[in-house]
């Protein structure tokens, strides 16, 4: 019997969970084959939605499903976090005190925000990456009577659309809240242009001049003063603020680098074969690679596919079938009623198109969607 | 003995090789040099903008077969 272990149960884990019990479905039902997910949850979150219970658009509740319910049958599922990794012997070693043995194993543990990492952040910014802190930032936006919103963004992060995202929106937001005009926006990034992207950046700009926001570039944060209200800046400035949102720098999880796999919890992973470094038949997905490409969803998607034919491949046949380019798919809310989006990979950069109506309903159409793309159904 | 950390952002549209440095920088001691691979022209311009504002070392900036090298020390 091939035993196929999946540690992680967010959504590349999950999809690569199902697509592989698609592919080895007879395999699976014969007991050639053993797919097991270790996941520290009994719930799968859909991520991106916290954007929107900032605004008030979804609640917390919308977003969860039980992890099980949404696994193909023959997965066996556990929740029991993984606490040692031993890719030597093919063996890990989990909280409750079990080990599993595998012939092929894929991490896909994912990241987590950092705002702690910033002296003052945790304390007096706001962000949209916990359950905990999108209510609070509701909470924060739907009482601000109006003064500085400073925006500030940590290095790495995930989803990197969020940065513009939340501007835009805000500034929606107050609008139809009729209190936009006592509102002043300073929007922050770390890279000398608005975003990653350069066509993004260089869209952006433009919707930034004509809505009025301001903006500075090279700046990272290196300390919150909550008693002065400023940030400031590893490049020496300083941004006074009565209303501060954060991009939280982010780390991967802290068993993968208690386990010494990767530094700050990132995986040194191939960018063709996404094998964890020197390990044929151990593999990475998701937000714990350390490959130079966005941490985001469909990144995570994209690679699951990828794995899920070349494990099923490798265990029907003996050899994989394709290399992952590095495709990378995000929408990008422009307003509260426009939207746009970006697709590259290692080789073709974006060329993101004018924001419309109909890409912002796709995109509220997705955060529904994303329960059957989970399933791999998508 | 200061360490090189070598960051292969060849083909990073997104977060790019400059946010890949900055990432890097924190995970590296001072006086430890990281090497960034780009293979994104604005490199050439933007990673020694950035080590110049905040305060860290260009070591070496070349190009080789399409392919930018930019090594940076940690000064702070």
């Amino acid at each position: 019997m091939k035993k196929i272990l999946i540690v992680g149960g967010g959504m590349g884990g999950t999809i690569l969970a199902n697509n592989l019990a698609r592919r080895l479905r007879r395999e699976l039902d014969k007991g050639d084959v053993k797919i097991t997910m270790l996941s520290a949850s009994d719930q799968h979150m859909y991520q991106p939605g916290l954007l929107y219970v900032a605004f008030g658009k979804a609640m917390p509740d919308e977003l969860y499903r039980d992890q099980a319910s949404l696994l193909e049958p023959g997965i066996e599922f556990h929740v029991d976090p993984v606490e040692s990794f031993h890719l030597d012997n093919n063996q890990v070693a989990t909280v409750s005190g079990k080990t599993y043995d595998y012939d092929y194993i894929a991490i896909a543990t994912g990241s987590q925000a950092k705002p702690d990492n910033i002296p003052g952040l945790l304390e007096h910014g706001h962000h949209v990456y916990t359950e905990e802190a999108a209510l609070k930032t509701w909470e924060a936006l739907s009482s601000f009577e109006g003064g500085n919103v400073a925006i500030v963004t940590g290095v790495p992060h995930k989803c990197p659309m969020v940065p513009l995202e939340i501007t835009f929106m805000m500034h929606d937001y107050f609008k139809d809240r009729g209190i936009l005009d006592q509102v002043s926006f300073k929007y922050t990034y770390p890279i000398g242009r608005l975003h990653s992207l350069v066509n993004v950046g260089k869209w952006a700009e433009k919707e930034f001049d004509r809505l009025g926001i301001e903006y500075e570039t090279l700046f990272n944060p290196k300390e919150v003063d909550g008693d002065s209200r400023q940030v400031h800046s590893e490049e020496g400035s300083t941004l006074d603020y009565d209303l501060l949102i954060a991009i939280p720098p982010h780390k991967g999880m802290d068993t993968i680098e208690s386990n010494e796999l990767g530094t700050s919890g990132w995986i040194p992973t191939d960018r063709a074969t996404l094998n964890v470094e020197g390990h044929d038949n151990a593999f990475v997905l998701g937000d714990t690679t350390n490959l130079p490409i966005s941490k985001a969803g469909s990144t995570a998607h994209y690679e699951a596919e990828v794995l899920g034919e070349n494990i099923a491949a490798q265990v029907k046949h003996g050899r994989r079938v394709r290399d992952y380019d590095g495709k990378v798919f995000c929408f990008i809310e422009a307003g509260k009623d426009r939207a746009t989006f970006a697709s590259f990979n290692y080789t073709t950069p974006p060329d993101p198109q004018p924001p419309t109506e109909t890409v912002h309903w796709f995109k509220l159409a997705y955060n529904q969607l994303y329960w059957n793309s989970v399933r791999g159904l998508l | 003995m200061s360490e090189t950390k070598i960051v292969d952002a060849r083909g990073s549209f997104c977060p790019g090789p400059l946010m890949e440095l900055i990432a890097a920088m924190k995970e590296v001691e001072v006086g430890d040099e990281v090497e960034v691979l780009s293979t994104d022209e604005g490199s050439a311009n933007d990673v020694p903008e950035w080590l110049e504002k905040v305060g860290h070392e260009m070591v070496d900036n070349f190009q080789e077969e399409g392919v930018y090298h930019i090594r940076a020390r940690k000064a702070k």
